[in-house]
């Protein structure tokens, strides 16, 4: 990543879509300040009426979790599926349950 | 290599044969991790190169019309290779690498856009021809195994398909006017056909990246496909306007159900690729004056923004 304060800074895009939805990733940019972000953003990610709103977050502030550790990570949610509804069973008969 | 890097390349192949993408976090190969850099970086690098030879007919655009498309179409284009550069640098090379490569003369970009565009109907034939070749290939490409690569291909993808249209639309309201506007686009499809042709790269045999590609599922159909499959859609567009293709051994085979046709000139390919188009010198010193005079504003940007975040920390 281009951490170089001679060069402009790396911006992750996030774009809502429509009023109620939720703010999707779709891309990055290089620009000055956060200003700058969203004006370029608007002319590279909403030429034709995609967005309704934008957010802008310097690449280097978001923290992932690591790909290779993913089946630790997520190891525990495997052997819960009483998380979900089709676990349980419902008397036949029975309505809006 | 190391029984460590075995496993770990068995398991990266195994992902990508069960059709799962890979990520920029993700274990790769190094020469998985080149080819991409190589491959996505010649592609936004096309994207760029790609606005001079059109963005040489904007202001002489026949009506206002054709000017705002062809406006929105260049803008597009610079639009791709900002997707590309993005998802190029998810692969650990910075901007600045990847532009001073491509300043340079260090890395490739699509030998198409080394051919002038002589006249109006040039646009025409840029856009029908080669948006038409380049979407075969960028079609496959929504499909291609890195994530970011492929997402960037589906963008492009949606924002490609007026840009095709908008150039068969020139060359079809050419054909149906006077006898020299029908001549100018006769003209266009004869200088472009062959270079739209290349554009699919060499033949499989000679392709010196395709087998591996293809296991690595970067690429998903190979050049001749592609290439075939391009000719097979032009020729019935061309007959609908009324233009004919420049190869005099273009005949429908009944029984393959494609057209066969001519022979390729590979020197001329070879020879622009090495430098030697008609506009490489021309396209290469654009694109570096471009860059040379936009540092003060690059600078300028960088030095409000530290202005700025001052005064709000004083504030």
């Amino acid at each position: 990543m281009s951490d170089n304060k001679d060069n402009w800074p790396l911006w992750e895009v996030f774009i809502q879509s429509k009023r109620g939805l939720e703010h999707k990733h779709v891309g990055s940019l290089h620009a000055a300040d956060a200003q700058m972000a969203i004006e370029n953003a608007r002319d590279v990610y909403t030429r034709r009426q995609e967005g309704n709103s934008i957010w802008v977050v310097p690449a280097g502030a978001i923290s992932s979790s690591q790909a290779d550790d993913a089946a630790m990570l997520f190891d525990p949610a495997d052997d819960k599926t009483y998380r979900h509804p089709t676990f349980y069973q419902v008397p036949e008969g029975a309505k809006y349950i | 290599m190391t029984m460590e890097e075995v496993k770990l390349e068995e398991r990266f192949q195994a992902k990508i044969d069960a059709e799962q993408k890979i990520e920029p976090k993700d274990w790769m190969p190094e020469k998985y991790r080149k080819t991409l850099v190589r491959q996505i970086s010649q592609h936004a690098h096309s994207e760029v190169v790609g606005m001079l030879p059109e963005g040489n007919w904007i202001t002489r655009a026949p009506s206002l019309r054709r000017k705002a498309i062809l406006l929105a179409k260049v803008q597009d284009e610079a639009g791709h290779g900002l997707y590309l550069y993005s998802a190029c640098e998810t692969l650990g090379v910075t901007r600045e690498q990847t532009i001073a490569d491509l300043n340079s003369g260090k890395a490739k970009y699509s030998s198409i856009f080394n051919y002038p565009t002589l006249t109006w109907a040039d646009i025409g034939a840029v856009g029908w021809l080669v948006d038409g070749a380049a979407i075969m290939n960028q079609v496959m490409l929504c499909r291609t195994s890195y994530g970011p690569y492929a997402r960037a291909m589906v963008r492009i993808c949606k924002e490609e398909s007026f840009h095709q249209r908008q150039g068969y639309e020139i060359m079809s309201v050419l054909a149906k006017g006077t006898p020299e506007q029908k001549e100018m686009a006769q003209d266009a499809l004869n200088r472009w056909w062959w270079p739209s042709l290349m554009m699919f790269g060499p033949s499989d045999a000679n392709s010196l990246h395709s087998a591996e590609s293809m296991k690595w599922k970067i690429k998903r159909q190979s050049n001749d496909e592609l290439r075939q499959i391009f000719i097979d859609r032009t020729v019935q567009q061309a007959e609908v306007i009324g233009l004919s293709i420049p190869d005099p051994a273009l005949k429908w085979n009944e029984a393959t159900k494609h057209y066969d046709w001519g022979e390729i000139d590979w020197t001329e390919f070879y020879n622009v690729i090495s430098g030697n188009g008609p506009c490489n010198k021309e396209r290469l010193a654009a694109r570096n004056k471009a860059h040379d005079e936009g540092a003060w504003v690059r600078e300028a940007a960088l030095a409000h923004a530290a202005k700025k975040a001052k005064k709000k920390q004083a504030a």
